[in-house]
């Protein structure tokens, strides 16, 4: 091999072992921020174990929101027509969250099977429902879901 | 009446779009400078339809002709007049209709650069080059026409407007958009420069000289775009971060770090002549990724704050269109690529080496985010389950990739093209080291609580600055007077603008103070020796809004900072929006916004109340980078005339001082 090749070589083989080396550690990286989407329906049938972060879409039930009046604290019940799953949280709340719309929250199941939000998200549109919030609620053959999967939403906000 | 017209130009726009391209590419081939010439006419025909088009969708706004359904959902008889304005970009159709117009903008600008009497490039290249802007306009004004199309009627017309959404009636959002789509689109140009070049197939030097400037253009552009997303996301999305690495600023985002690469590789192509398959791989993925990020957005598959609607066939056309763009270039690319000259070698420490470095880190970069990007939406297709990617990922990743190229940037600046020692080069930056270690022990002293992140930060940011006003220094006494040639200036500008930003990440991200909690009229809370007293609420009433108005009074060792008066308002629309009150500083912001009414009667609120040390930096150092960008356009080099295109720093130069051979951006 001509010296000239052999630092070629060289040079590939170091970017080779720099691209694997990068890889690996975003694939690790990945798998340990993934989060998983569950509706009420999946969180009662999967067992899914206390501790371990997902993110939990539905309805807030209608008349299960109860808060405090000198603290962050609240309690209220999402569903997805078929099965519900009590949530408490201590902060604020986003501006479009009331009861009947359409919530993603991020945080883990306790012993009592009450899952504690880290996150509270709802969309910054009145119409809009997160795909995977309408989904699961067409899963679970929710009257909502048809008419709000297919409505547009009105205003979007561009990057 | 009118909107039909609206429409019929568009038509028309679009025919002279497929003009521009077929002619000239076909004068180009068969040498034939009438058809070649066709294109700067069609190109001025068609940004003349397109700006009728703008036109009248503005004017339907204006008007309030609600018969459109766009102009029906997105505005109101309430809303003031400069926000129907920008209610013309607020959605989807009208958003995708100033795409198109600034595409055609840039082509004009193209046209009129190349057709000067001075101008250096040759005929039937810029007759490509306007050609394939053409095909560019031509796709998009197929989606606009049959996917999206502005002046749809809705009949019968709604009484009133469905208004403007609230997040978007704001000073931010009516340039926000522009900025950013002048730079998506910018890379545009850069793109169609390098597949002129392929197209032509004699590639050499000449071509990146022409290119730069308009790829300095663009990314200046994007960078300010990005930095104003940034900037409103912080005062109006009532939160009070400044980056959520949500996919569509990632979408922004992608084409930027590719952009950035694509300058460095450009700089080197132009001195040296190396780099040139890259360089062109480069431009084309800029714009790919600028593609990439238009399917993101406007196919609805990805779900994120930025609210979107899905249409399928949106999402289909887009993806088809990306197909054929990326498809067919990189085709190209590796039809020709391998016939191309290359440059002169060069050692394992110099200023190549290091660029090479840079391009490598960025493209790592790229992938990290690209695939924390689309991971979601190749999991959901092949039914892997609903996943999210946590910014984490993206956070904890990015800094262990940049770090390592913001501490080469000094290195760069000093080392000579071709080879150099590297013990020369550090020994030049002891100085600025030491400088480095001393700030950053003055923080840590300062702080009691400052942890091993901030710190680095500190010393990453320190040494940035410090090392690239060493150089500075020694070209200032090498040259005898205080002076630097452009390109040279906007390079020291560009890096001190990293090191700002570096120093403004690290401080916000690792030193803020932030506190949620529920506040009734007359309690107090004191955040990093910031009081924060609640006075309460009162109702006030907007032109298409009603409030309520908070009072917080803000003292500092007993003497008052700042009166800030957060809103929570109640858009006629019922959507309900937060507006943050802000103090801000060169050193610290105070932010404080309303959450919601906890107990009306006993006016108790949920409240947020942060102090963020620095994050006017973060901003400040994007707005560095963006006019540094301008500044290195704008160099002389750049304004040559036709009659010294062949002078000898176009040829290889064998003086390696950098110090006398130029710069890099």
């Amino acid at each position: 091999m001509t010296p000239t090749r052999k630092k070629r070589l060289t040079v590939v083989l170091l970017i080779l072992l720099g691209v694997s080396v990068a890889a690996a550690i975003a694939m690790t990286a990945l798998q340990e921020n993934l989060l998983y989407f569950l509706s009420p329906s999946e969180v009662a049938e999967q067992q899914m174990p206390t501790g371990r972060q997902f993110r939990l879409g539905g309805l807030v039930k209608e008349g299960s929101v109860n808060r405090a009046t000198d603290s962050l604290k609240i309690r209220f019940r999402v569903t997805d027509g078929l099965k519900e799953v009590e949530i408490h949280y201590d902060d604020i709340l986003p501006d479009l969250f009331r009861e009947g719309q359409g919530i993603i929250a991020i945080g883990s199941l306790d012993n009592n099977r009450v899952f504690q939000a880290d996150e509270v998200l709802a969309k910054h549109d009145e119409e809009y429902m997160a795909p995977e919030v309408a989904d699961a609620l067409q899963k679970a053959g929710h009257p909502r879901a048809s008419k709000d999967s297919t409505s547009v939403a009105p205003s979007e906000y561009k990057p | 009446m009118i909107a039909e017209l609206g429409q019929l130009t568009l038509i028309i726009a679009a025919l002279l779009a497929l003009a521009q391209f077929a002619f000239p590419i076909y004068g180009a081939w068969r040498n034939n400078q009438s058809f070649m010439a066709m294109g700067n006419s069609t190109a001025y025909g068609q940004f003349v339809f397109v700006s009728i088009a703008l036109g009248i969708l503005t004017y339907s706004f204006l008007v309030q002709d609600f018969s459109l359904a766009y102009v029906a959902n997105n505005s109101n008889s309430d809303l003031p007049i400069i926000y129907r304005i920008s209610a013309v970009w607020g959605a989807h159709e009208g958003s995708l209709l100033l795409w198109v117009f600034i595409i055609t903008l840039w082509t004009v600008a193209v046209t009129v650069v190349s057709s000067r009497k001075t101008s250096v490039l040759p005929k039937a290249f810029s007759a490509r080059v306007i050609a394939i802007l053409g095909l560019v306009s031509f796709g998009f004004l197929l989606f606009v026409i049959f996917t999206s199309n502005p002046f749809d009627r809705i009949l019968p017309a709604p009484f009133d407007g469905r208004d403007l959404n609230p997040l978007l009636q704001d000073i931010g959002l009516i340039i926000h958009p522009p900025m950013l789509y002048l730079g998506y689109v910018g890379f545009a140009v850069a793109f169609a420069f390098a597949i002129a070049a392929l197209l032509g197939g004699e590639i050499n030097r000449e071509w990146v000289r022409w290119a730069r400037p308009w790829t300095l253009l663009a990314w200046s552009f994007l960078t300010f775009g990005i930095a104003l997303g940034s900037w409103w996301a912080y005062y109006e999305l009532g939160w009070g971060g400044w980056w959520f690495w949500d996919p569509v600023e990632n979408a922004s985002f992608m084409p930027w770090i590719v952009g950035t690469a694509l300058l460095h590789a450009q700089a080197v192509t132009e001195k040296r002549g190396s780099f040139i398959g890259w360089t062109l791989l480069l431009s084309i993925s800029a714009f790919s990724l600028s593609l990439l990020g238009a399917f993101l957005v406007r196919s609805g598959v990805i779900t994120s704050v930025h609210a979107f609607a899905s249409d399928p066939t949106r999402g289909v056309f887009i993806l088809m269109y990306l197909g054929v763009i990326v498809g067919g270039s990189l085709a190209l690319y590796a039809l020709r690529v391998p016939k191309m000259i290359s440059g002169s070698g060069f050692t394992w420490f110099s200023r190549e080496s290091l660029i090479l470095i840079n391009n490598l880190l960025l493209t790592v970069a790229l992938f990290m985010v690209l695939l924390g990007t689309l991971y979601p939406i190749i999991a959901d297709a092949f039914g892997m389950g609903k996943i999210s990617v946590g910014p984490p990922y993206f956070g904890s990743l990015f800094i262990v990739i940049m770090a390592p190229l913001v501490m080469l940037i000094p290195l760069a600046a000093y080392s000579r093209w071709k080879q150099d020692k590297a013990g020369r080069v550090l020994s030049k930056l002891l100085v600025p080291l030491f400088i480095s270690i001393a700030v950053t022990a003055m923080v840590a002293w300062q702080n009691d609580a400052s942890n091993l992140r901030t710190l680095s930060g500190v010393f990453a940011g320190t040494w940035v600055i410090s090392g690239t006003l060493r150089y500075t220094i020694e070209r200032f006494r090498k040259n005898n007077r205080f002076t630097l040639p452009r390109s040279e200036f906007a390079m020291v500008l560009a890096h001190i603008g990293v090191g700002v930003f570096v120093i403004g990440v690290a401080m916000v991200e690792t030193t803020s103070t932030e506190k949620h909690l529920a506040m009734g009229s007359g309690d107090s809370y004191t955040i990093a020796e910031y009081q924060f007293t609640f006075k309460g609420t009162e109702h006030i009433d907007g032109p298409n809004f009603s409030a309520e108005r908070g009072t917080f009074l803000v003292t500092k060792n007993g003497k008052l900072i700042s009166t800030m008066y957060p809103e929570k308002r109640q858009y006629r629309n019922n959507q309900i929006m937060t507006e943050a009150a802000l103090d801000p500083g060169f050193t610290r912001d105070l932010y404080v916004s309303l959450g919601d009414p906890l107990d009306e009667a006993r006016q108790i609120w949920a409240v947020r109340i942060y102090e963020k040390p620095f994050i006017r930096w973060i901003w400040l150092g994007a707005l560095m980078m963006t006019f540094a960008g301008l500044i290195a356009l704008s160099d002389r080099r750049y304004r040559r005339k036709k009659t010294h295109q062949n002078e000898p720093s176009a040829e290889p130069s064998n003086n390696t001082n950098p110090l006398t051979n130029g710069s890099m951006p």
